[in-house]
């Protein structure tokens, strides 16, 4: 070990930079992608496998807007696999969290003299990357099964903004299971064990017309269904028998409400949560 | 003004009766520009007073500071002075030893250019100039120890915590390590290390604080430390019994100390206080009394050894490491 250099006094640290160590920190999260190509792909895979399934095996039999047309059903259906897709990014930021824990990373990332929230974040930003990329996929997969932008596109642009902010949001309340769970495979179950009723019990993949009376207004309710019903309107594709009640009559805002309120209550948590974990 | 300066520091883990009382008024102070080694079994409460040192944790009582800052009440000022590096080798496996480092410097605030010329200096001091471009998954244990060591000293640290740097590492990597930290300390860097290894204490120190139950029970140097415990011992174990009485005094004169006799197996024990050149008087002095030797050692203390004389009970794990309550 060759010792060539002598130190300096150490020298008086600049105050750090939130903007600064969050874009670092957002960096560290992109660099790592190439390098797990294993990660990219499965995370890819799993949305086809979502739109082949529903485009041509159910759809045929599921009935929306009272038409059993299966290109309108494939119309449809990809409004709600966008917003699907986009909430089961919590699964990217409750694993990458879970295992930065593991290896002792959160640890040392809290010994540094860092914005409090800048580790999180930095998560967040970079798999809101990656989740865009898989959104990219997603829509040239919808374009081979027929879907179209119909509206403008403004409003198409909106649509698109809607489902990244709603990704955003997602990627917060994965944030929180990251930091709360103390294993990989746990954070990777606990991401999204919940999500599966969720996205089903909405208007994803069926028109909750079709669905009991006690559970129609939990699927009309639900930020999922939300989003999805913006996307469809927002793209002037069909959009089933929503009804007349505030969600379906307003879905640009409900969404953005619900994108609002889940970051801010899920942000406040997982930062909190962050400051009092422990790795070992 | 002590760099670390630790008074009355408690901290318990958990609640009722699963708690578990991991610091228990520790008192621990550590010169500038010295090194401390805390000696201590696993569950002693040494990671977590490393732990409460680097602003990870919060204390339930006493007041623990770092040149002066109190890391409760200052921890952003505390965090710009010391560097840590832990049991696991917290670095990102995915990035290069070089995104590494630069990410670190980074992170405490360092200009790019300034980054990048530091993470090329440590590359170079700590042997990874070769590795520095694949990503760190592909180093071995060793690498992996030394990167996470250099991240620790990116900006600079006045102060560094070192827990446990080589546990689980081959004896090659152990002292290729040892040999790093020593020129860290050349430079002038207070530096506390955990260890349980009376070896490693003895080699980089130059105080231990021996610490059992989430308190220091002994500290000095090494020399007084080993002296407290007896130093190294000479072990004789003599064929006839009917000579011990002969024996032992051969053994006083020799080791000129207090001898311990145990006749079952009819071994003595005595302090040799100059090693092997006691060992040899001994052999003399036996040889000429005409004492049989069955068997004759020279035995270094251990931590074992340390920890029999201080509590009077073995070096076990006293106490389970979990801090997954704490909160």
């Amino acid at each position: 070990m060759s010792d060539t250099v002598t130190e300096a006094a150490a020298p008086s640290l600049p105050r750090s930079n939130p903007v600064t160590d969050s874009l670092v920190l957002v960096w560290r999260n992109l660099k790592r992608l190439p390098r797990q190509p294993d990660m990219v792909v499965y995370g890819t895979i799993q949305p086809i496998m979502f739109v082949v399934l529903f485009a041509y095996v159910f759809g045929g039999s599921i009935s929306v807007g009272g038409t059993n047309d299966a290109s309108t059903y494939r119309e449809f259906l990809m409004g709600g696999i966008f917003a699907q897709t986009m909430a089961f990014s919590v699964a990217s930021s409750s694993v990458g969290l879970a295992d930065d824990m593991n290896k002792g990373l959160i640890d040392r990332f809290r010994s540094l003299p860092i914005t409090r929230g800048s580790v999180i974040t930095g998560r967040v930003v970079g798999d809101l990357a990656f989740n865009a990329f898989v959104l990219l996929v997603m829509v040239a997969c919808g374009f081979a099964v027929g879907w179209r932008i119909r509206s403008n596109l403004w409003e198409a642009g909106l649509a698109f903004l809607i489902l990244l902010g709603f990704t955003f949001a997602m990627l917060w309340i994965g944030a929180l299971i990251g930091l709360s769970v103390r294993s990989v495979e746990v954070a990777s179950s606990a991401g999204l064990i919940w999500l599966f009723p969720l996205s089903f019990i909405s208007s994803c993949f069926v028109d909750p017309a079709y669905m009991p009376d006690w559970m129609q207004p939990i699927a009309e309710w639900n930020p999922i269904s939300a989003v999805a019903l913006a996307v469809r309107d927002l793209c002037g594709n069909p959009v089933g028998n929503v009804g007349d009640g505030f969600p379906a009559e307003h879905p640009v805002l409900l969404s953005i409400l619900y994108i609002v309120a889940i970051t801010a209550l899920f942000s406040w948590l997982a930062v909190r949560k962050y400051q009092r974990t422990t790795a070992h | 003004m002590p760099a670390i300066d630790v008074a009355g520091l408690g901290k318990t883990f958990g609640s009722g009766k699963q708690s578990v009382r991991a610091l228990d008024n520790l008192d621990l102070s550590v010169p500038e520009r010295t090194v401390t080694a805390l000696l201590g079994p696993n569950g002693a409460g040494k990671t977590t007073t490393v732990r409460v040192l680097a602003t990870l944790l919060r204390p339930d009582q006493g007041t623990a500071r770092v040149l002066g800052h109190d890391v409760t009440q200052e921890p952003d000022t505390v965090r710009r002075l010391v560097g840590l590096s832990g049991q696991f080798s917290a670095i990102d496996e995915n990035l290069t030893g070089y995104e590494n480092l630069w990410m670190f410097g980074r992170l405490y605030g360092l200009p790019s250019s300034e980054a990048r010329q530091r993470s090329r200096e440590l590359l170079e001091l700590f042997d990874l100039v070769e590795a520095a471009d694949r990503p760190a998954k592909t180093y071995s244990g060793g690498m992996k120890r030394r990167l996470d060591l250099a991240g620790a000293l990116v900006a600079h640290p006045r102060v560094l915590f070192l827990d446990e740097p080589t546990t689980g590492l081959d004896p090659k990597s152990r002292l290729e390590l040892w040999g790093v930290i020593r020129d860290r300390v050349e430079q002038g860097v207070t530096l506390l290390l955990t260890t349980q290894y009376l070896e490693e204490a003895d080699a980089l120190a130059d105080s231990i604080a021996v610490i059992d139950h989430g308190s220091v029970i002994a500290s000095g140097t090494s020399d007084e430390l080993k002296r407290d415990v007896g130093g190294e011992r000479i072990e004789v174990v003599i064929h006839d019994p009917t000579r011990l009485d002969v024996a032992r005094e051969s053994l006083a004169r020799a080791a000129d100390c207090d001898v311990d006799v145990d006749e079952r197996p009819r071994r003595l024990t005595a302090t040799a206080r100059d090693g092997s050149d006691t060992l040899v008087r001994v052999i003399r002095e036996l040889d000429t009394a005409g004492v049989d030797i069955d068997d004759i050692g020279l035995h270094r203390p251990t931590l074992d050894d340390v920890f029999l004389t201080l509590t009077g009970h073995l070096a076990e794990e006293s106490a389970p490491q979990s801090e997954e309550v704490a909160s």
